[in-house]
């Protein structure tokens, strides 16, 4: 859209040109097929995210089901004040909060040291083996896993089998039943799940750091740990960094496909989150206002946390996202 | 000299430590598959003592042959089937021709376009308005559920874009002189150039269109219209094995529990993507390539 400084007036003067019609006008006209392909995406992003976000009005009226938004009548804050004394929703932020953080402290490291470790392997083929085998389970879908656990944690499945001939129980657990066991059961499989698909964006970083600097560093005598510390690791700082301030923001944001398939109502006290908690509140019983004002404050929280851990690393390690 | 060789010993016993740490990673991850595996082709009855672990006690196929018999499960893998091949080609279309406009430079409201697509990125207007709107396009029951919303992601343009960056612009200049528009352009010249990166996307996209259950639990109530996975949904999460023996042909041997046919369905839910995705792996180890420099 930036026109030269030095053409611009010259634009203008053709701009009353013979046919009238203004110049700016007849750019356009000349790049109509592009225009036609750029603004067809843009009405799918006008009609797909914004449009929802137009109906997030509906958090501060009380809508129902058989009358157009419009027509529903505006009740301010009341949804909201309504937040602060729902009980459920005390355990569903712990569950959401808890479980993320978990998964942030243990599974944000993890893909990383699988990564430097699979990178000082030797052997090509058996990086490239043990690659392909660890992105697999990423294309399971979380039915499936779902599917796996079950088998597994059933009363005549392997753990309960195992443990009982090691005589560490006696009868069988049913592990989905008991609140107790849930939260591990969700970090357990999240990381069984993502941990070599995660390792897969540190590898690629990995992959462009120029071989000369090692080469410098083996000349200096520096050992394999040096290396990876001083070399390795340093260079893909950014990547780190980045995908820092995504988990940081994601903390709100629970597996929804992952929570649904293992959830059940005897977990419940453990398990729901505030995606789930949208869900049952809104779809299920039909309470479509008072759902949408608890996705909105989810929204904007997570978009603060964007913008100040984008902030933080941006003044201590010099990487945002923008 | 000495000093070389004990270098050169704890070498090789770091060397080994990490492959032994490596294998132990692929055991973890393979033998929870293999576990289900093999209760899969165990006889129904027999599997539900427990106690299969490396192999089969009594190998039947019959789970696999009630999965084909059922006209439930038939129609959900169709569905499955539509939705993916469908969902990708329109999705792959549609974001790489946006992509491709917001890509040249000389295209009029750029920087406006991006600015609309960025804040989609951070922000949007969560389930219920989006479950409302998707009511009043009347997309609740129709298959085009799986279809249109899938049809675009910000997210993936951006991918797209980088990509049409590095493509010479000599490329376009000549199918200009010859004539062509810029669409005629962006399909006869853009796209058969930009195959890694099609692959890439294709892939990413047929692994959300083939997995997703999600579409199909919320927007869909007609039973003919659900796919593979919502179907396992009910059966899995809702424990309602009513509907599995539902499905079941009648006149099915009794050695067929709904256990077993569950894990037949799984296995044969997820063997096509397996097999597929080792011989696209250079193709998505491209695609993140692009991603981290971008990032």
């Amino acid at each position: 859209m930036s026109v030269k400084a030095g053409t611009e007036p010259n634009l203008r003067k053709t701009a009353t040109g013979r046919t009238g019609i203004p110049m700016w006008m007849r750019r356009i006209i000349g790049q109509r097929y592009l225009q036609a392909m750029a603004l067809l995406g843009v009405a799918w992003m006008v009609i797909f995210n914004y449009i929802p976000m137009y109906g997030i009005i509906i958090a501060f009226k009380n809508y129902d089901i058989i009358r157009p938004i419009s027509a529903a009548p505006w009740v301010g804050l009341e949804h909201f004040r309504e937040l602060f004394e729902d009980e459920n929703l005390k355990y569903v932020v712990r569950n959401t909060i808890g479980m993320s953080l978990i998964k942030l402290v243990i599974g944000f490291p993890l893909p990383i040291i699988f990564a430097l470790l699979l990178n000082e392997l030797r052997s090509m083929i058996f990086k490239r083996w043990v690659q392909t085998i660890s992105y697999l389970p990423h294309f399971l879908s979380w039915v499936i896993l779902g599917g796996i656990m079950a088998t597994w944690l059933s009363d005549v499945g392997i753990v309960n089998k195992v443990l009982m001939a090691l005589n560490f129980i006696h009868e069988p657990i049913f592990y989905l039943a008991e609140p107790k066991y849930f939260w591990g059961i969700v970090i357990t499989s999240d990381i069984w799940k993502e941990l070599g698909w995660s390792a897969i964006i540190y590898l690629a970083a990995i992959s462009s750091i120029s071989p000369e600097l090692y080469e410098a560093a083996t000349i200096d005598g520096a050992g394999r740990g040096q290396k990876m510390w001083n070399i390795t690791l340093p260079s893909i700082k950014g990547t780190i960094s980045i995908l820092f301030i995504l988990a940081i923001s994601g903390v709100l944001n629970s597996n929804f496909d992952q929570i649904l398939v293992l959830r059940n109502s005897l977990n419940e006290t453990s398990s729901n989150v505030i995606d789930v908690y949208v869900y049952q509140v809104g779809l299920l019983s039909g309470r479509y206002s008072y759902a949408t004002a608890v996705g909105l404050i989810k929204a904007v929280i997570a978009l603060a946390l964007l913008l100040g851990a984008n902030g933080i690393t941006k003044r201590l390690s010099n990487t945002s996202l923008f | 000299m000495f000093s070389l060789k004990r270098q050169s010993v704890s070498e090789a016993a770091i060397e080994l430590l990490i492959t032994l740490l490596m294998l132990i990673v692929c055991f973890a991850t393979l033998y929870p598959i293999w576990y289900v595996l093999v209760n899969a082709f165990n006889d129904g009855a027999d599997a539900m003592r427990g106690g299969i672990y490396w192999w089969p006690r009594v190998f039947s196929l019959k789970s696999f042959i009630a999965v084909f018999q059922s006209n439930g499960i038939v129609t959900a893998m169709g569905i499955t089937v539509a939705k993916t091949v469908v969902g990708v080609a329109v999705h792959v279309f549609f974001t790489a021709m946006v992509a491709y406009a917001f890509s040249r430079k000389e295209l009029i409201g750029r920087r406006i376009y991006m600015f609309i697509g960025t804040v989609t990125m951070f922000f949007g207007g969560g389930l219920i308005p989006y479950y409302l709107l998707i009511r009043d396009l009347h997309l609740l029951d129709n298959f085009l559920v799986y279809v249109i919303p899938a049809a675009f992601s910000f997210f993936d343009l951006i991918i797209f874009l980088s990509f049409f960056r590095e493509i010479p612009a000599g490329l376009e200049e000549a199918a200009r002189i010859d004539g062509a528009n810029d669409f005629q352009i962006f399909y006869k010249v853009i796209i058969p150039v930009s195959m890694p990166v099609v692959a890439t996307i294709a892939l990413f996209h047929g692994v959300y269109q083939w997995n997703d259950y999600f579409t199909g639990m919320i927007y869909i109530n007609d039973m003919d219209l659900q796919p593979i996975q919502t179907f396992l949904y009910r059966v899995v999460a809702q424990s309602s094995s009513n509907q599995m023996l539902a499905a079941m042909p009648s006149g099915v041997s009794v050695t067929v529990t709904s256990q077993s046919l569950k894990l037949a369905t799984m296995v044969v839910t997820t063997a096509p993507i397996v097999f597929v995705y080792p011989f696209l792996q250079k193709y998505f180890v491209k695609g993140f390539m692009i991603g981290s420099i971008k990032g």
